[in-house]
């Protein structure tokens, strides 16, 4: 009994032991990256980076204001596509959706999840970029927006799925038709929740490259409105960081740095909403 | 008038073998009752039943639950509210509904009770103001609330929670208000408001009410249904039913000697 018992205990604190160091693994490989990206990418950081275009080939300073304002406008083309398509698709798939169209709809939003990036950029490529004959903000900001799709759409379904029956029952009971208890009751009820979903998917998308590469391409300039190709963070930095230019690494570095610290910020904002939405107002 | 189970008053739901089919289980099977008007009808009977079945068929809550046939007629005041006619989002408006566990919206205090007469088209500022405190008052909650009408709904109690649903309810000023269990999840002192509150309610209203809870039964109603696997096995004036039970099914029922 005793030589069970210690051998039990034995094996709770190895496996105990085991999911700790999972867990420091995790938070290390984050701090390191953070702390490296800091560290590395504070040198270039200044005004200048944020306000100034890239400085001509063989000069140094400079930077990229342009990229960040292109990353801006992809995003928000991003999401003007994704959060429609996917907003209004997961209130279908959790308030209506039932049978075999549905579970096509979600399996068709899982394969579209894990179809790499790469190819949807070469898609929309084929159908936006070839046609018109240029790359574009626009193609570059469809290809994310498709990418965010089945992000937003599954997590309008989660948590519209996590709204109770019983307050769907409440107003049903009230002689509410379905679509005001949709409405009225059920989306306020999982706003907060599906408001951070959407913004967890937009950070996704954020830090895409390679569905850019032939779609939004890259700019050393200003691209003003949506039909010129146009200068973003992450196709900055992977042009930045393959050059031989040591001023231009530092700038990918800094790159780097601003978009993780975007990103994150997406994340901590979207978990931020997310825990208010959970004491319900 | 006096019907045939010996309650007095008119009919205002009258139920003819109604059955109710999930998918291949027989979840009520050819229950035929009258509902009397004004007054409180208690339907009781161990877990399964059906009686929580036979009262969302009351309202047609059961058309969304998936797989379910119902056959059979219900009727009120004389209409059938199966007709193809009838649009359950009006019937609704005519049969409330309290459930077993308490479901306010989470919202205010105020936009919980002003929530129906809101869906029904009513959009004047001062109505709804009327019509809110008239629900709380005739809730017995108003006392309770009337300083934190903006205040989460949520931050009720338990039993403050039900009666504001029961407020919500009448709130639409229905005919008859179907109630499942409705003191099932509160401690006693909460469970006697509720109770006290059913009396004074059928003066106005109709009321169904479902419960576990035999004393329940006996204290708040004036008929009481005993269902036993999906059959009415008996029904009939809540004292006789209590006293002299017809069959011996019930009297083993409500004696405790099953269930």
């Amino acid at each position: 009994m005793t030589a069970r018992y210690r051998r039990r205990r034995l094996v709770e604190r190895l496996m105990f032991g085991a999911t700790i160091a999972a867990a420091a693994t995790t938070l290390g490989v984050l701090v390191f990256i953070l702390g490296y990206l800091a560290y590395q990418g504070a040198t270039s950081l200044s005004l200048d980076f944020f306000t100034r275009l890239p400085a001509p080939v063989g000069e140094t300073g400079g930077g990229m204001a342009n990229a960040i304002v292109g990353t801006g406008k992809l995003l928000a083309t991003a999401a003007a596509i994704g959060i429609p398509i996917g907003f209004t698709g997961g209130i279908w798939l959790a308030e209506y959706g039932a049978g075999t169209l549905a579970a096509a709809v979600r399996y068709a939003a899982d394969v579209l999840n894990g179809v790499p990036s790469i190819v949807i950029g070469v898609i929309v490529y084929a159908l936006l970029v070839v046609p018109v004959g240029h790359f574009s903000t626009l193609a570059g900001g469809v290809a994310l927006g498709v990418m965010m799709v089945p992000v937003a759409i599954r997590a309008t379904e989660d948590f519209l799925r996590l709204v109770p029956d019983a307050l769907r029952e409440a107003s049903l009971a009230l002689g509410a038709p379905r679509w005001v208890t949709i409405v009225r009751v059920v989306i306020p009820a999982g706003l907060r929740g599906i408001v951070a979903g959407l913004v967890l998917a937009l950070a996704r998308v954020a830090g895409e490259t390679a569905p850019l590469l032939f779609t939004a391409l890259n700019n050393r300039y200003w691209s003003p409105g949506w039909s010129e190709p146009t200068a973003s963070l992450p196709v900055m930095i992977f042009t930045y960081a393959i050059s031989p230019y040591e001023d231009w690494h530092r700038q990918a570095w800094t790159a780097g740095l601003v978009l993780l610290v975007l990103v994150l910020g997406a994340n901590v904002l979207a978990r931020a909403v997310l825990r208010r939405g959970m004491a319900m107002r | 008038m006096t019907n045939d189970d010996g309650t007095s008053g008119r009919a205002k739901i009258t139920v003819r073998d109604l059955t109710v089919r999930y998918g291949e289980a027989v979840a009520l099977d050819r229950v035929s009752l009258d509902v009397p008007e004004h007054r409180v009808t208690a339907c009781i009977g161990p877990s399964g039943c059906g009686k929580s079945t036979f009262l969302r068929c009351l309202n047609r809550m059961n058309d969304h639950v998936r797989g379910v046939r119902i056959t059979g007629e219900v009727r009120l005041d004389g209409h059938d509210v199966y007709a193809p006619d009838v649009d359950p989002v009006i019937l609704r408006q005519r049969v409330g509904m309290v459930f077993q566990k308490s479901n306010p919206f989470p919202k205010s205090i105020f936009e919980n009770v002003a929530f129906g007469p809101r869906v029904h088209g009513e959009r004047d500022p001062v109505r709804l103001r009327e019509l809110v405190e008239r629900s709380l008052r005739q809730a017995a909650l108003w006392d309770e609330v009337a300083d934190r009408l903006d205040r989460s709904a949520l931050e009720l109690s338990g039993g403050q929670q039900q009666r504001l649903c029961i407020a919500r309810a009448l709130a639409v000023e229905p005919e008859v208000l179907l109630m499942d269990e409705p003191a099932s999840a509160l401690d006693p002192i909460a469970t006697a408001k509720i109770e006290e509150l059913i009396q004074e309610l059928k003066a106005e209203y109709t009321i169904v009410i479902v419960t576990h809870n035999m004393q329940q039964a006996a204290r708040v109603s004036d008929c009481t249904a005993y269902f036993y696997l999906g059959r009415l096995v008996e029904f009939g004036p809540t004292e006789r039913l209590f006293t002299n039970p017809s069959r011996p099914e019930t009297e083993d029922y409500i004696t405790g000697r099953f269930g």
